[in-house]
Parts: structure tokens; C-alpha cells; sequence
């Protein structure tokens, strides 16, 4: 039987294109040494004794590098418009085509970000994403940036879809929530310079 | 065909031995070796100018070279040039890489909201062949960004480079000089001319042309980025001009239409209605499910099996007529044109539902079908005679080839007409001025030779003896006939038999020999050998009761003659209706089937030449299917089949059918009829125009601000009795009902009264139950 079964296998490794494939046979040392075999030991026992670095994950947490790539996040100008402008760069330079963008155009009445154009539906799939960050490359406003969240387990697909409301930034202090008009007398290169810091009382909307 | 005799140039670009016909620009002969000059204002279809400079290259003619580097675009070649581009001199790379730094100066750089981001040769090229950074630190010229300079376009200044394509493609091409450079200098900017809107029916074209986003379109503005894009090569189905287009889809929805480029036929150009009229696809009011009416008296959504056995049931056995519409594809047409014969066993089936006349239908039958009058003719032709046709408002890429010919050639133009257009004025028509009805008198007096083509629109059907006229005039000079309707679909529904007298490929009913022909491919014993009923005599038969049923592709009952009639034979028979949305047919149907809009389907249309437009499905993932399949589940339900059951079995089929080599049909010329006019009476004349209240401009708001304005135009002379001036509301009126609208003096028959056919504020066949060849009375309103 041992001589026939040879024969399988050979025609398996021609199947597969293996032939040119150069094999040995795995050489038996036999057991090894008792001092080798106690400088084996010895690792583990000294091991004992060291520091430990596992962390009781979830109720203790370490934090991340600084530049973790994490969930992503929509940034806002200093008065709280989007930095989004909806020009789908960072969709195009997406490897792994999880980002899909919708613009639209701002009007005096509705008015999300400064300049023309505001991204109406942005969407990231983390069931795409791969982290690798080139979006934030991509995107010319610095709109979107990686923050250092991770937890992203779900368990439902379409949960794992966030969605622009769930991207976006939190208001900080300072900010209106937009729909709102640019800062007065201030356009939108004034906002890419950074000049502006903070809302002005008429951009409050009733 | 004699070749005329070409003078071959020989050159050398880059190293590279070329020989191209005299008189080709050094550009050009540069593509013929794949070698790319970067360019802007260059394009093939315009007069050179020379206005970007960014073609510069090195040139030496018979060892003398030139001082500095000169624009390519703008110098033939001559014998024994040697020209240096970016590729082999570096002084031409370096002139390129300055000139492209001084377009960038003051180019904003917006290119992440910009809608040419990703798909713009400024982009593009200033990547291939301009310096990698900027040394330009002062301040950019600023403009109000973006001024819509229609309603349809729109115009962002800082972005321009200032290459003149669009104020070229306006003046050479489109006539509508309505867009120009202002000003001079750092300052020079497109502009339009105050108090005239850029109102062409052609601007699409600039923006498409546009080699920056300068000019955007206002439907697509902010919509997508091209690599969001699947992009299908398609038709356009408004008209019978026969446009190639590339339809742009996201996510199942179409977000833009582009012209294709077809020499043979639109060149690289289309109208705006093929551009932005596309949204009635994806109007909310869709019909979706097919609908069956209840015991109550209610459409009720149904389930295909059911809707099917429903139609079977009322249209088994019974004394059925087939309504086409002129907006099906040919195979449509042909499923359409089988079903009748085979599965319902009559002829009484037409696709004209407009206005239409017997005299059209034999005039079809014995002139049209099978003949090939192209554009091609109308690139030889000596004179072109228009009769009942208006190529600006119905067919505006046959207008653009003529008036290409006319400003190439100064080609002579003749219209039979009422009323001189401003498409004819374009032109620089002969106006033949009849009064509405007296067309066959003036056309029987017209000379013309064997080069010559009469092209005749849809509308010559509506003065009797017209088309008999143009039939002898033909035969007297050996012109070329060509028939140009409005809809895309009436060419191909002719083709494919879906007309009373003729069955598919041009055979007429009547001939014995033809029958068999059909009958054998068809897998029949006999073909029904009466001809049968035209469109008006099927909705007369419906409403008398001589029939039980009709089945209704895409008609709207009111653009028939008989609208009353329409409806009322509409609400008296059982009505099996295939259509896209709700209309006045579905509103009385028995069973409505929906079917698939063009973008969501293949198959074909042909355009006025006869020639095919394959289109491919755009939208994919369409629960909607063509009316061919549906109609072949019908026919099996009914236990006739028509075997049908793909676009692509109908197209094979009727492939096999599409030549007759028999008889064609005899014509019977039919006289005209002359209407004696009244003082305070007027002859109603009508026509559409490109841009007017047609269903699929359903929900283009932006197409629509470019519409003409509804207007009432009469001549001076009635004017003068009425005492109105230009402006003055005028009510036009008869038995039926009235229409005012503005008056607008014009060049028009002294008899005639003009108004449009179904624009804003006049809708004739609606109102007035009548739109052409009927007296009105006019007045003061």
C-alpha cells in the first residue's frame, strides 16, 4: 500500500505545478539534552517573575499611539461649519472604496460649510475600511481626519455604515451648529487661513 | 462616387516622417503619430484662432527655423517642415510650461468643488506639461462666482483661460452669437450681451467643450465626480436626428447626458433637449407594478400573472386596435406590428399618433420606407427645400448640418412655410410664404435639380395635396426625398410594418407575394390582407363600437385631431395601455403595463436616414422590461405567440425581414383645398418647438427657462387692423375654446395666425381641438 500511495500524491504535486518545487525530508534529531532542555525551562520559569503586559481589556484600558488610525471623523471650522466641501477626493483616493460622497451646493438659506459646495451624504463603510489613512491625505480642507477610537465591532452590516451625523465632530465651545452664514465680512479663503476663531453673534439663526 | 484627389504633405515631427492631405494643421498631423500637443482653444469642429497658446512648438521650414515658437494649431504644414514639440526641443517645452504658468496665475484653485475636477484638460495637462510648483505670489484676479448666464448654464469667470471655444462653437456652429469675450487685457472675461439672455438651443455644447469648468451646467452642478460614473455609449431618443450620446449613471440614476461623437451624423454635437431632458425617468410618479381596474371601478396594483390573464381575457377574440405612439424603439415597434397580425389578426394598428392623413400614410408607404436620404446628401446638396418642417424647433441637428453648409458654402435654403422662423432666418431661407393649406401650389412651382433634397417634416400631412406635390417634384427633378418627423421612434415603426398598409421591411398588405414573405417567416398560415384602419379611424371605430379593445403604447390622446373623440373611444372599449408614467391613457385603461423608459432598456431606434442607433441599457439592475417582452407574454397568455420573448430576438428577426425587393407601393396624389378667410379670421398655423410643455421635459426646470416664450404672431397688416403692437395680448378663438397670449409682428402670411403648439399658455389640440390648417378668429383681447 505504501508503494501505491506515492503515486496520488505525485500526480496532487503535478496538478498543482509543484513538481519544480525542491522538498527534503524532515530529519529526526532525537530528544534533546537535559541542560538543554532546562535552559528551555529557565525562561519560563524567570518569566514568572517579570512585569505583566496583558491588560484586563474592557475594564481597564491603555490608550493608543497618538497616530492611531481610528474611526474618522468630520471636522468643523472654528464657528462651527463643516470643513467638508463634498469633493469626494478622499472616495477617489479610497483603496478599498469604502467612502461614498454626495455634494451639494450651499445657498444663503442653507448654508453648511463655507464656499460653494457641502458634502450632503457621506458615508464610510468599516466593513471596507482598511485604515490606511489615505483619505486623510487626500482631503484638502483637512475635513476629515483618523481619530483614535477603535471600538468598531457591531453586529449588524448596515450598523457598521456610519453615516455624516455620525462622523461629524461635536460642537465645541464657541461653535453653531450649522445650518448658519459664513462669519461676517470674512469669505472662504479667510476660514482655509484660519482666521476665523470663533461664531460672531450674528451668525446665531432664529 | 469619384475620390477627389488629395495633395499629400510629407513633414517630420519629432524625428518621425508624416504625410498628411495639404492644408492640415501641424496639430493634427502631430495626432496622426500619437504625438500630444497640450491645447485648449484647439478643436477640431472650430476655426483655429490661436488664442490659449499653449501648443507652442519649434518649427523649421527647409533649414530656416522660426525665431520664436509657434502655435501649432494655427499653421498648416508645409513640404519639408521639421517641427520640435515638448517631447525633442527644449525651447518648446519651456515656452509650453510658461505659457501653462501664466494660465494658472490666475486660475483659482478650486478644483475640489469644481465640477471638471478629475476630467479637466487644464487639470490634465498642466500635470503632462507644466512646471510642478507655482512662483506666482501676488493676488488672483477675483470675479463674482458662479453668474448664471441662462438658466441652464453657468458661467464661473475666474476659471477661464480665454480660449474662445465657446463664443466660436456659439457663432460658427449654433449662429446664437449670444455669448462673447469682453473687455481687454487681465480684465478680458466671457460675457452674454445685456438684455439677451444666452438663450441657444444648443448651449450644452459649450459646456461640454469647455476645456476648464468655466461653464457648468446648472442640472449637474456638485452632482458627481467622473470616476463615480458608468458611462454608456446610447441614443437620443427626443427626435429622429439620431444622436449618438454617452449617458452617465450613478447608483441607478442618470446624472447627466453627453453628445457622442458620430461624424457621420451629429458630428460631436447635440441639442439641449438630448442633453438635460432626462428626469421624467426618474419622476416620482412612476409606474412601477402593473395595474388592473377592480369591479369597483378602481386601478389596483396587480401582480404580473394576473394583469397578463386579465389583458388576455379582454382582448381574446375580440376586435382589437393597436396604437403605437412615435417613441417606441424598433424593436418595440416590431412586437407592436407582430402582435396585431399574428396574436390579434388585424391591420388596424399605427403608430402616428399626432395629426396625420392618408395621403401621409401612401406618401410612407410609396416614398418613404426603404429609401436613403442621409446627411451625407445634404453635405452634396445644390438646394435644400423645406416643406411643413422647422429643422430648429423638430429636428435641430439636421438644422446645424445645414447651416453648416450654409456658412461653408453659402448652400441655398427654400421654405415652404407660413412663417418664417428664426431658425429659417438662420439659415438664410428663401421664404416661400403660403397661406395655411395652399402649400402644394407654391411647391409644384419650384425648380430644383438631381442634387437637390426636399426634407419634409411631419407636418406637410397637414395640408392636404403637399405631400403629392412633393412627390411630383421629386419625380419632375430627380430631388431627394427625405422625411423628417419629431419623434425618434416613427422612422423605425414605419420599418418595422407598425402601420396599417405596410407590413415589416416595407411590404405593402396588399401585395399577395409580401404576405406570404411575412407570413412564412412569422410561422403563420396568413396575414390579414385588408388594410387597415389609421390612427383617427381607430379611435372613430372604438367610440361607434366596430371595436372592443384597443391596445396603447406611449400616446397621449390629445395631440390626436380627434382628442374628444380619443377620449371618449378611450373610455368606451377595453383598453390595454404599456406606459411609464400616468396619463390621460392609463387614467381609462383596463390593465397598464409598465414598461421601461430608454435608458433602462436596449434596442434600437432609426434615426430620419434610415439609419440604426443601437443603445445599450444605461441604468442597470431595471426591473422594468421593454414592451416587446411584455406584449410576447400577452401573446402567449392569449395562445397566439409571437416568440418574442428579448430585444435581441425581435432585432435578429426583424433583421430577417428588413429588405423588400418586391413592388413598393403605389400613391394616389390627392388635391388641396382652399379655405376662404374672413376678415377678423385667421388660418391657424402650429408648430412645437424643441423646448415645450412634451412630457419627457417633465420635471427640468433648468431646460425649461431657455423655452421660447408663447407668443400669438400675426403679419403687420393684421396688426395694423387690429391696431396691437408687439406685446399686446390677442386672443385667438373658435368654436371650441380660446388661447391669449403676447402678440409678436413677424414675417407670416397675411391669412395665417401662428402660435406654438404645446408651450406654456397654448396647448391648441387642447383648447382648441384643432392646430393647423382651420380657421380662428383673431381679436383684441
Amino acid at each position: 500500500m505504501a508503494e501505491n500511495n506515492d503515486q496520488p500524491i505525485e500526480s496532487f504535486r503535478r496538478d498543482l505545478g509543484l513538481e519544480a518545487v525542491q522538498s527534503a525530508p524532515v530529519q529526526n534529531h532525537g530528544p534533546a539534552s537535559i541542560g538543554n532542555q532546562l535552559k528551555g525551562f529557565w525562561v519560563t520559569f524567570i518569566t514568572m517573575f517579570k512585569k505583566v503586559n496583558t491588560v484586563q481589556y474592557p475594564e481597564e484600558r491603555e490608550g493608543t499611539a497618538p497616530r492611531f488610525h481610528g474611526r474618522h471623523q468630520l471636522n468643523r471650522h472654528a464657528d462651527g461649519l463643516e470643513k467638508c466641501i463634498g469633493c469626494e477626493l478622499c472616495a477617489w483616493a479610497c483603496p478599498a472604496d469604502a467612502i461614498y460622497v454626495e455634494g451639494a451646493e450651499n445657498t444663503e438659506e442653507n448654508r453648511m460649510s463655507p464656499g460653494e459646495r457641502y458634502g450632503k451624504v457621506y458615508q464610510i463603510n468599516y466593513l471596507r475600511c482598511i485604515f490606511c489613512g489615505l483619505c486623510i491625505e487626500a482631503c484638502p480642507t483637512r475635513a476629515l481626519t483618523m481619530t483614535n477610537e477603535f471600538e468598531l465591532a457591531d453586529n449588524s452590516r448596515a450598523s457598521l455604515i456610519y453615516e455624516k451625523q455620525d462622523l461629524l465632530a461635536p460642537l465645541r465651545q464657541g461653535m453653531l451648529m450649522p445650518p448658519h452664514p459664513m462669519y461676517p465680512d470674512m469669505d472662504d479663503s479667510n476660514y482655509y487661513k484660519g482666521d476665523v476663531l470663533g461664531a460672531h453673534p450674528s451668525q446665531e439663526q432664529p | 462616387m469619384t475620390t477627389e484627389v488629395v495633395d499629400m504633405i510629407t513633414l517630420v515631427i519629432d524625428g518621425f516622417e508624416v504625410s498628411v492631405p495639404k492644408g492640415t494643421l501641424v496639430i493634427r498631423a502631430a495626432e496622426k503619430l500619437g504625438i500630444q500637443i497640450p491645447r485648449f482653444c484647439d478643436h477640431p469642429l472650430l476655426d483655429p484662432v490661436g488664442a490659449c497658446r499653449q501648443c507652442l512648438v519649434d518649427i523649421e521650414i527647409n533649414g530656416r527655423a522660426f525665431p520664436k515658437p509657434q502655435a501649432s494649431c494655427t499653421i498648416p504644414v508645409e513640404p519639408g517642415m521639421i517641427v520640435k514639440t515638448q517631447l525633442t526641443s527644449a525651447v518648446a517645452q519651456k515656452a509650453q510650461e510658461g505659457i501653462m504658468e501664466f494660465l494658472l496665475v490666475n486660475h483659482p484653485l478650486d478644483c475640489p468643488v469644481c465640477d471638471k475636477g478629475g476630467e479637466c484638460p487644464l487639470q490634465n495637462q498642466a500635470m503632462s506639461t507644466g512646471r510642478g510648483e507655482s512662483r506666482f505670489e501676488g493676488k488672483k484676479r477675483l470675479f463674482d462666482k458662479p453668474i448664471n448666464i441662462s438658466s441652464q448654464v453657468l458661467l464661473d469667470r475666474e476659471r477661464c483661460v480665454l480660449c474662445a471655444r465657446c463664443t466660436r462653437f456659439s457663432e460658427q456652429i449654433a449662429s446664437d452669437p449670444f455669448i462673447t469675450l469682453n473687455e481687454r487685457g487681465a480684465l478680458q472675461q466671457v460675457g452674454i450681451y445685456e438684455n439677451q439672455p444666452f438663450e441657444s438651443y444648443f448651449s450644452g455644447n459649450t459646456v461640454q467643450i469647455c476645456p476648464v469648468g468655466a461653464l457648468t451646467g446648472a442640472s449637474y452642478r456638485f452632482q458627481a465626480r467622473p470616476f463615480d460614473l458608468v458611462s454608456t455609449p446610447s441614443s437620443c431618443e427626443h427626435c429622429a436626428s439620431g444622436c449618438a450620446q454617452r449617458t452617465d449613471v450613478r447608483r441607478g440614476k442618470t446624472l447627466r447626458r453627453l453628445a457622442g461623437d458620430d461624424p457621420e451624423v451629429n458630428e460631436e454635437w447635440n441639442c439641449d433637449k438630448g442633453r438635460w431632458a432626462f428626469k421624467y425617468v426618474t419622476a416620482l410618479d412612476r409606474i412601477t407594478n402593473p395595474l388592473v381596474r377592480d369591479a369597483s371601478g378602481e386601478l389596483r396594483e396587480a401582480s404580473w400573472p394576473e394583469a397578463i390573464a386579465a389583458a388576455a381575457d379582454g382582448l381574446k377574440g375580440n376586435r382589437v386596435g393597436v396604437l403605437v405612439g412615435g417613441r417606441a424603439t424598433v424593436e418595440d415597434a416590431y412586437g407592436y406590428s407582430k402582435f396585431a397580425r399574428v396574436t390579434l389578426g388585424t391591420n388596424d394598428i399605427d403608430f402616428r399618433s399626432r395629426v396625420s392623413s392618408d395621403e401621409e400614410r401612401e406618401f410612407l408607404a410609396s416614398h418613404v420606407v426603404g429609401t436613403s436620404t442621409t446627411y451625407r446628401d445634404i453635405d452634396r446638396a445644390d438646394h435644400v427645400l423645406l416643406v411643413g418642417f422647422e429643422p430648429e424647433e423638430e429636428s435641430p441637428i439636421v438644422f446645424l448640418r445645414m447651416l453648416k453648409h450654409v456658412k461653408k458654402r453659402a448652400l441655398k435654403v427654400s421654405a415652404v412655410a407660413t412663417k418664417l422662423s428664426i431658425g429659417n432666418e438662420k439659415l438664410g431661407a428663401t421664404f416661400l410664404s403660403v397661406a395655411p393649406g395652399s402649400e402644394a401650389d407654391a411647391i409644384s412651382k419650384i425648380e430644383l435639380t438631381a442634387k437637390s433634397v426636399i426634407l419634409v417634416g411631419e407636418r406637410a400631412c397637414e395640408s392636404a395635396g403637399a405631400l403629392s406635390a412633393v412627390a411630383a417634384l421629386a419625380h419632375r427633378t430627380g430631388a431627394k426625398i427625405g422625411w423628417v418627423p419629431r419623434r425618434a421612434g416613427e422612422p423605425g415603426a414605419i420599418a418595422a410594418g407598425a402601420i396599417g398598409n405596410l407590413l415589416p421591411g416595407g411590404r405593402p398588405v396588399s401585395d399577395p407575394a409580401a404576405r406570404v414573405d411575412v407570413a412564412t417567416v412569422w410561422g403563420v398560415d396568413s396575414i390579414p390582407s385588408a388594410v387597415g384602419k389609421n390612427a383617427d379611424e381607430i379611435f372613430v371605430a372604438a367610440k361607434t363600437g366596430q371595436l372592443d379593445a384597443l391596445v396603447v403604447g406611449g400616446v397621449d390622446p390629445l395631440d390626436s385631431a380627434l382628442s374628444a373623440e380619443a377620449l371618449s373611444a378611450l373610455d368606451q372599449t377595453f383598453v390595454v395601455s404599456f406606459e411609464i408614467r400616468p396619463s390621460a391613457v392609463t387614467a381609462r385603461a383596463n390593465v397598464v403595463f409598465p414598461v421601461a423608459a430608454v435608458t433602462e432598456k436596449s434596442g434600437s431606434f432609426m434615426n430620419w436616414e434610415g439609419r440604426a442607433r443601437e443603445f445599450d441599457t444605461a441604468v442597470e439592475g431595471s426591473l422594468h422590461r421593454s414592451d416587446v417582452r411584455i406584449l410576447s407574454m400577452l401573446a402567449d397568455a392569449m395562445g397566439k405567440s409571437i416568440s418574442l420573448n428579448s430585444v435581441k430576438s425581435a432585432s435578429k428577426e426583424f433583421a430577417s425581414l428588413s429588405k423588400w425587393d418586391g413592388a413598393r407601393a403605389t400613391f394616389t396624389p390627392s388635391t388641396s383645398k382652399s379655405l376662404s378667410v374672413g376678415n377678423d379670421e385667421a388660418l391657424l398655423t402650429s408648430w412645437r418647438r424643441l423646448l415645450d410643455d412634451g412630457s419627457l421635459q417633465d420635471g427640468e426646470v433648468n431646460l425649461a427657462g431657455t423655452a421660447r416664450k408663447s407668443v400669438v404672431v400675426i403679419s403687420q397688416k393684421r396688426a395694423s387692423a387690429l391696431g396691437v403692437v408687439d406685446g399686446d395680448a390677442v386672443k385667438v378663438s373658435n368654436s371650441q375654446g380660446s388661447v391669449t397670449l403676447p402678440v409678436l409682428v413677424e414675417n407670416i402670411h397675411d391669412d395665417a395666425v401662428w402660435m406654438p403648439r404645446n408651450s406654456r399658455g397654448s396647448h391648441l389640440l387642447e383648447t382648441l381641438g384643432t392646430a393647423s390648417g382651420t380657421l380662428v378668429k383673431v381679436g383684441k383681447a
